[in-house]
């Protein structure tokens, strides 16, 4: 295969400007239909609710800890769209916009961040991984899935999602590398938010972009405007369907930004200045998507309201769902360890029985 | 019945399970066209193609996490880490992801693969050859940590391993491969996970070992006798689930017990079957529950190899510890002096 058509383009790929108004489109992509781009605008507005909703949460106890991914918000439904329900995500702890998107129940999303068990969907029925927290160890299993379902011969699709401090991780390399190797059908879908808690990205990697990471391993690449979701959509359909017709994997690095800190317990203000957070509004996903739709003549005030009334009305209902306390069944501790419990689980689950009954 | 080395029982053991369910498959570095570097793998490529038994790029973590994804999509990953020490860049992957995934998902998800560890020793291996890891993975809730001593075993242990719901950490003792014994593959005789095998009876002192000590209690046994002390020897056979009942049944018997393991004694399986046999069998022991073990060393290089490796003359030492004659230990006596 040619270096050629390796390489991602030389400057991230672009639909429409910060200020809403289209660009000339760059070659090789097909723009989304409006519908698909509508309903974009729709789950971005809820996604963002539920985000704010999620770290206000936290601030009421409800939830432990919430990693926000406010900003990132054309990422995440983007690489919701462009995959089929019979397509497998393996996500990481801060998409839980892109999962509750993808039409999971949110408490069971949540799940994990209230503390109530590690994982709180079905990844079988949704065709979801658990939430990773290890970083980068989800896109090999992801490689995996892609060749179970090659082998099967279902012509499903992964998308493996990753951090751009998940890049440095040996295990996002040999990911690629397996995935080039087998040709598998997976997408590895880089958010490169800028930081890894703390540290920027200038400290993370001296590639000229994350997505010159494929071409190593044989793996196009593409690099992609992470806030223009016509752009991502653009970019993620083209890539799910170089994996679907067999082109094997496919690499995308969205450039986008982390708007709040890592999560509800760090300070970001420690190792960034408020005027970096404050160009990144100018660049907000949502805002340019609204703006690049109304000129379109395909999104108009009336349907503005309607996205944010839907969005109220979920927040609304995580709310109330959040606030009743899980249940917690302490002899559920043995359930999930094997199959069947060992000898020595039995005795401690009768261990705990006994003490719980003092 | 037919006499075969443990080599050839766990490569039938694969082969036949290949032939029985399409979705197991097996990989790792070198499984393909060589057959693995101890051979187990021979001929399965050529048998079965490519696409059931192939090599891998040289990465154990990816061999790992490959299996996951595979395991996850309904197959039934037999994966090989070439050596013991080889399997450390795995270890995030088996220790956060294979030992985890049934209990994060609550049941929904389960893992059905094994993970074959060629380990331990007395091969004259150089540095990072020869690690004995097990304790690692036994500590890990959530892996069967199983190893055969014999050729029987290795056949209907990696049967069972490869037919288990869950994740099995299948280490093979490297220096009985080429070891032989009578085999059954029609007529099974072998018992399953979690249960001990008694070896050889006796009434004066328990010998617990597993794996490569096996052949080390026996010989110990055998010399014994000529002694005039009857050693009873337990093989675990699977250190994950732990046998309880067989080896307190023993012990309760003898009233003495030695725990042999070729490993490095600090913090090890011995210690953890020390601390049980001595927690349930009490009032029944005559003596302290002695270890003999590795030392606390890094293994060492070929030629001292030999003094480190646990062997019968050690075993025999440890059981004149046992009191029989109502005196001290000495050897604990000068620890303290010193």
């Amino acid at each position: 295969m040619s270096v050629d058509v390796l390489l991602p383009s030389p400057v991230p790929v672009r639909f429409v400007a910060e200020d809403g108004t289209a660009v000339p489109p760059p070659t090789g992509y097909r723009v989304p239909e409006g519908e698909r781009l509508l309903e974009g605008f729709r789950r971005m507005v809820v996604g963002r609710r539920f985000d704010r909703q999620a770290t206000a949460l936290t601030k009421q106890g409800r939830l432990a800890v919430y990693p926000s991914s406010r900003g990132q918000e054309a990422c995440q439904i983007a690489g919701v769209l462009a995959l089929r329900d019979d397509d497998w995500l393996f996500p990481t702890y801060r998409d839980s916009v892109a999962l509750v998107a993808r039409g999971l129940d949110p408490v069971e999303v949540l799940t994990l961040l209230r503390g109530g068990w590690h994982c709180g969907y079905d990844p079988a029925a949704t065709r979801v991984a658990p939430q990773c927290t290890p970083l980068a160890t989800q896109t090999i299993h992801a490689v995996g899935m892609a060749d179970a379902l090659r082998r099967k011969g279902e012509d499903g699709v992964v998308m493996a999602f990753i951090g751009d401090g998940g890049t440095s991780e040996g295990d996002f390399h040999e990911a690629l590398n397996y995935a080039a190797v087998l040709r598998a059908p997976v997408v590895f879908f880089v958010q490169n938010n800028k930081y890894a808690i703390s540290v920027p990205l200038a400290k993370q990697s001296a590639a000229p972009a994350l997505a010159y990471k494929g071409i190593g391993y044989g793996i196009r690449s593409e690099q992609v405007d992470g806030n223009d979701l016509v752009a991502v959509l653009a970019v993620l359909d083209a890539a799910v369907e170089h994996a679907r017709t067999g082109g094997g994997p496919f690499l995308v690095e969205a450039h986008t930004y982390r708007m709040d800190p890592h999560t509800n317990a760090d300070d970001a203000s420690r190792y960034r200045e408020k005027q970096e957070v404050e160009r990144w509004e100018a660049a907000d996903p949502l805002a340019r998507l609204e703006t690049y739709l109304r000129e379109r003549g395909l999104l108009d005030a009336d349907a503005v309201g309607a996205a944010h009334e839907a969005a109220e009305k979920f927040a609304a209902r995580v709310r109330e769902d959040m606030n009743a306390d899980p249940e917690a069944d302490p002899f559920e501790l043995f359930e999930h360890v094997f199959a069947e419990a060992t000898p020595q689980l039995r005795e401690q689950r009768a261990l705990l029985a006994s003490e719980l009954e003092d | 019945m037919t006499t075969s080395s443990m080599a050839q029982a766990l490569n039938a053991a694969l082969r036949d399970a290949l032939r029985e369910d399409e979705r197991v498959l097996v990989f790792g570095e070198d499984v393909g066209p060589l057959g693995g570097v101890f051979r187990i793998t021979d001929g399965l490529t050529k048998e079965f193609g490519e696409e059931r038994c192939f090599d891998t790029p040289l990465a154990e973590a990816g061999i790992v996490g490959l299996a996951v994804g595979l395991a996850m999509g309904g197959f039934r990953p037999v994966i090989e880490m070439q050596f013991d020490a080889f399997a450390y860049p795995a270890f995030e992957q088996i220790a956060s992801h294979v030992a985890k995934l049934r209990n994060r998902t609550r049941g929904r998800l389960s893992l059905p693969m094994v993970i074959r560890i060629p380990y331990a020793g007395g091969i004259g291996g150089v540095e990072h050859h020869c690690d004995s890891s097990e304790a690692y993975y036994a500590h890990t809730p959530g892996l069967k940590v199983v190893t055969p001593a014999t050729a029987d075993d290795a056949y209907w242990l990696l049967r069972d391993a490869i037919a288990d719901p869950d994740p099995v950490i299948f280490m093979e003792p490297k220096r009985l491969y080429w070891s032989k014994g009578e085999t059954s593959v029609e007529d099974r005789r072998a018992a399953g996970f979690g249960r001990a095998a008694v070896l050889r009876e006796g009434r004066d002192a328990t010998l617990v070992a597993y794996g490569p000590t096996v052949p080390v209690a026996l010989e110990a046994a055998e010399a014994a006798a000529r002694d005039g002390r009857d050693l009873e020897v337990v093989d675990l056979r699977t250190i994950v689930p732990f046998d309880d009942a067989t080896v307190v049944s023993s012990v309760r018997k003898t009233g003495r017990c030695v725990v042999i393991q070729e490993a490095q004694g600090f913090a090890g399986v011995g210690a953890e079957i020390a601390a049980r046999v001595q927690e349930r069998c009490f009032h029944s022991l005559a003596a302290p529950v002695l270890r003999v073990t590795g030392f606390d060393i890094p293994y060492p290089p070929p030629i001292l190899e030999h003094s480190h490796l646990p062997d019968a003359d050690r075993v025999l030492d440890a059981v004149d510890r046992l009191q029989f004659d109502d005196e001290p230990d000495l050897l604990y006596l000068a620890g303290e002096a010193s």
